[in-house]
């Protein structure tokens, strides 16, 4: 069964498209099977609080249709409500009340019981309930995010809207964040979630790459990184700054962006090989030069295919 | 039911959280009150009097010159003609005008009678009631030593007119006044700021995407500021009878109900405000402009309605207040019954049933 | 030595009896990349408060540009930069009208503000947006104006709080190759980030942990040193040891 159901579906504040586009006609679509963990990926301002918004009944489509276990997003909001969680991406809790006051409301304006859920959010709650008389505003990032997921979990939902549950949260909360979400998934819960940060993608069972409203890529995280056809070489010196500037000055590379430690550059031919370039690059002076073809990341398939689209 | 009660005890943790705020919706009241009843009685010093004196003789001149002796008065005008008194009050070059009448001396030599006027501006009514009493007191103090030809005592009659403001509103004026301040303030500016503030956190987007009613948001909302208003009803009640001395002449029931009619409309207004706002500031600032400033200034409570410019007395009957104001200077000073207040009573409840409606109409169950 | 333009010495702040900041002493020196890492609530804004002069610290000593943080906070101020995530630039201002307010603040005069202002905004590709108003251009546009703004007025040190949150990919990169430009030209970089990838771009790195610094080195040395693929690595093995988790 489909859990999210989306059909072309189309958005614009004041005539500037938060989803879709006009010019050529296009919406977005897509669907998550029951039990999924699909993830949208892209930056700020890609269209992803829309879409969440659409899917939890919040905001209206300009058109299209969408369906959330099966019911319609207009006709049947207030059934879909009773059966969803939502987070979004400001953890919406309530400061001036505690961390166990704060998930006994939102229990009741579920119509929950705290106890007869607490299984399932007993691994994420019981981090943070040492601090269970704490008033909400006094937790860190990650233990807010945690209350946060707990408080969108109690009344067992079905499916879980999650938009940008990560961000600003440091490293180590995020890495313990997605070890839940994967503990939620096995439970059978389908997890819609966003995130701007694409190393995150390849946790999620499929994903989907958003720019500017429109999906640029809709694939398993393998699959997406599989569909890379190019040349990929990271390449290192002594000199990074400089050596960014002359890569990118050589005719036979595409493109070349910094990536850590290293920059990854596509090529134009194939008929370079590694040690001509690094000849190139010793004859304008870079030392301690590496150069290794690599596999690419999610993040190298996003700037691939942001600049065909 | 239990989502709704659950929902209560929320609003209520965030008021008893926020102290400070509490405290002001509490204390506010009774501060009004006590400014209200006490400083607005000003310290009476140098009043301009105007004298109209028709023939000029020793009785008069000595009750004059007592009267500008006073610290109170000074005069400062000798007018010629009636017409003049209208004209110097409108210029603003005086205060009050002390009449004589014709023959004064003569009169209250032979028949030991005499009258005196006291014309007097009295917009700002609680001042004027107390300089021209002591006015009358002076003239009274004075005649005490003069004695008739016929050596009986004699008497001044003092007549007090009061211009622009004839039936010389109480000076228990505020307490209506401060009443339908207070629980305007309370009921719409807490109740949109309550609200908005859920938009602003985010917390509505959590709110409307559960099975939580919209109404049931707006009625666990109201009911907090609502027992607050009770409170203060209360607490205004208490301080006017036994601080002020305002009795309360007619039905205390009369006045709860209607009192309980306001609160509603007040809530529907605050409720009206927060569907047509985003941000706390702006709630606020929309009650503080749209509510606050036109029901002090246009309702009655401080300047009579009946002496402003004709378009701002037709904008003073749309503010709910007005109307509630004066039925309870009816029920509560008058001590007229509930029945006399029958077309006032009807506004209310117009101006409440529309406002519910445009409000609950206006609030979405979605975001936008 | 010339060339340290930060130092601090056993640098710490305290709350009550919470030590938000526990002997930090540590060294930047011109020109240099600094990121500076750490676990939500480990102290990385507290530290950075004191070292913009924004926070008088408990104890301890740090000079900043050669000034020393307690008595010549102002000093400080005038020889810094300062860009972050949440506050860079007036949304309901123009492009230009936000560098001719930040250079004025800075005491530029016009002339110099107006020439430096055409040769900013050629080198962004800004010259069309010069009567925009910020609000109007995307996010990361936004922030790479931020970031040349914050480095007008030519100071000896920039001081960047989580400067890309939620850019997307290739924009964060142009942004980290103005980083580049400007060590380049001799500015010094003190950058806190969320992703572990730009970690790598600094020179070194300084991680963290409940209020001390647990680690300081290139990147590469610390990844030697904690057996590690990556700098993600090295930071989920330190910062997995922090006890406290408050902000």
């Amino acid at each position: 069964m489909q859990a999210i159901e989306v059909n072309d579906i189309k958005k614009s504040y004041k005539n500037k498209y938060a989803l879709g586009r006009k010019e050529p006609d296009t919406g977005i679509s897509f669907a998550v099977p029951s039990g999924e963990l699909f993830g949208i990926i892209g930056p700020d301002g890609a269209g992803k609080t829309s879409l969440f918004r659409i899917l939890t009944t919040l905001i209206l489509p300009d058109s299209g249709t969408a369906t959330v276990n099966r019911l319609d997003i207009i006709k049947d909001y207030k059934k879909i409500r009773k059966q969803i969680g939502y987070m979004p991406g400001r953890f919406s809790l309530y400061g001036d009340l505690s961390v166990e006051e704060n998930l006994k409301f939102f229990a009741s304006v579920f119509q929950a019981n705290v106890q007869d859920n607490y299984y399932l959010i007993k691994d994420i709650y019981q981090q943070i309930e040492p601090f269970k008389d704490r008033k909400a505003k006094a937790l860190s990032g990650g233990m807010k995010q945690k209350l946060a997921l707990s408080c969108a979990l109690i009344h067992k939902p079905s499916v879980l809207f999650l938009d940008e549950p990560t961000t600003g949260v440091d490293p180590v909360s995020r890495k313990e964040f997605w070890e839940m979400l994967k503990r939620l998934k096995n439970q059978g819960i389908t997890i819609l979630v966003s995130t701007p940060y694409m190393d995150e993608a390849r946790l999620c069972d499929r994903i989907a790459l958003i720019k500017e409203g429109e999906f640029i890529g809709i694939n398993t995280p393998e699959n997406i990184i599989a569909n890379f056809k190019k040349m990929l070489w990271s390449v290192q010196s002594d000199k990074m700054y400089k050596l960014l500037t002359d890569l990118r000055s050589h005719p036979s590379v595409d493109s070349c962006f910094t990536f850590g430690e290293t920059h990854h550059i596509t090529l134009k031919r194939d008929d370079l090989t590694t040690n001509d370039l690094k000849q190139w690059l010793q004859q304008k002076g870079h030392k301690g030069i590496m150069i290794r073809e690599i596999d690419a990341s999610i993040e190298d398939c996003y700037m691939q295919l942001a600049q065909n689209g | 039911m239990k989502q709704f009660v659950a929902f209560v005890h929320k609003e209520f943790y965030h008021i008893f959280r926020d102290i400070r705020t509490m405290m002001i919706l509490l204390g506010m009241p009774i501060i009004q009150i006590i400014i209200f009843g006490f400083a607005l009685s000003t310290d009476i010093k140098d009043i301009r009097v105007g004298i109209l004196n028709p023939n000029e003789d020793m009785t008069s001149r000595k009750i004059i010159e007592q009267i500008d002796a006073s610290e109170y008065f000074i005069v400062t005008r000798y007018l010629q003609t009636e017409k003049e008194i209208d004209k110097v009050f409108k210029e603003g070059k005086i205060d009050m005008v002390v009449v004589f009448s014709e023959q004064f001396s003569n009169n209250l030599l032979h028949t030991g009678e005499a009258g005196i006027q006291i014309i007097a501006d009295a917009t700002d009514p609680n001042t004027a009631k107390t300089f021209t009493q002591y006015a009358a007191n002076i003239i009274a103090a004075g005649q005490q030593g003069m004695v008739s030809n016929g050596n009986i005592p004699i008497h001044i009659n003092s007549d007090i007119k009061l211009l622009y403001n004839p039936q010389m509103k109480s000076a228990y004026n505020f307490v209506p006044g401060v009443m339908g301040l207070i629980l305007m303030l309370i009921c719409a500016m807490m109740t949109s700021i309550s609200i908005v503030r859920e938009k602003e956190m985010g917390t509505m987007e959590v709110l409307l995407a559960s099975p939580m009613k919209p109404i049931f948001i707006i009625l666990a909302k109201a009911v907090p500021y609502f027992t607050l208003s009770c409170i203060n009803l209360f607490t205004i009640l208490l301080l006017s009878v036994y601080v002020l001395h305002v009795p309360i002449a007619g039905s205390l029931l009369g006045l709860i109900v209607i009192s309980l009619l306001f609160i509603f409309v007040s809530l529907s207004l605050g409720l009206l405000i927060s569907t047509l706002t985003k941000t706390q500031v702006a709630a606020m600032l929309a009650s503080g402009m749209i509510l606050m400033m036109p029901t002090m200034l246009l309702s009655g409570m401080i300047f009579p309605v009946e002496s402003m410019p004709a378009i701002l007395q037709w904008i003073s009957h749309i503010i709910p207040a007005k109307w509630y104001i004066m039925i309870v200077k009816k029920l509560m000073i008058e001590g007229v019954s509930i029945s006399f207040a029958w077309k006032e009573i009807s506004i209310l409840i117009i101006m409440a049933i529309i406002l519910i409606s445009i409000s609950l109409k206006k609030f979405k169950n979605r975001l936008e | 030595m010339d060339n340290i333009v930060i130092e601090t010495k056993n640098l710490t702040k305290t709350f009550g009896n919470f030590t938000a900041v526990d002997h930090i002493s540590f060294q930047v020196f011109k020109g240099e990349i600094f990121g500076f890492l750490g676990a939500n609530g480990a102290g990385k804004t507290t530290a950075m408060r004191m070292l913009c002069g924004l926070s008088k610290p408990t104890s301890g000593e740090g000079k900043v540009a050669g000034f020393d943080i307690y008595r010549q906070s102002e000093e400080v101020k005038k020889n810094i930069g300062y860009m972050s995530q949440k506050f860079s630039l007036y949304e309901d201002l123009k492009v230009w009208e936000n560098i001719r307010l930040f250079a004025g603040i800075y005491g530029m005069n016009d002339r110099q503000i107006s020439e430096k202002t055409d040769i900013m905004l050629k080198r962004l590709g800004f010259e069309s947006e010069r009567n925009t108003l910020v609000k109007e251009l995307p996010l990361g546009w936004k922030q790479k104006l931020a970031f040349s703004v914050s480095i007008f007025h030519e100071p000896k040190i920039v001081f960047l709080d989580e400067p890309t949150g939620g850019v997307d990919p290739a924009t964060r990169r142009q942004f980290w190759e103005l980083i580049y430009q400007a060590a380049d030209q001799g500015i010094t970089v003190f950058v806190t980030t969320h992703y572990m990838d730009e970690a790598e771009y600094c020179n070194r790195v300084s991680i963290m942990v409940d209020g001390r610094i647990d680690a300081l080195d290139s990147p590469k040395n610390l990844k030697q040193q904690y057996n590690a693929q990556s700098m993600e690595d090295v930071f989920q093995q330190l910062a997995r040891k922090a006890t406290r988790k408050a902000d």
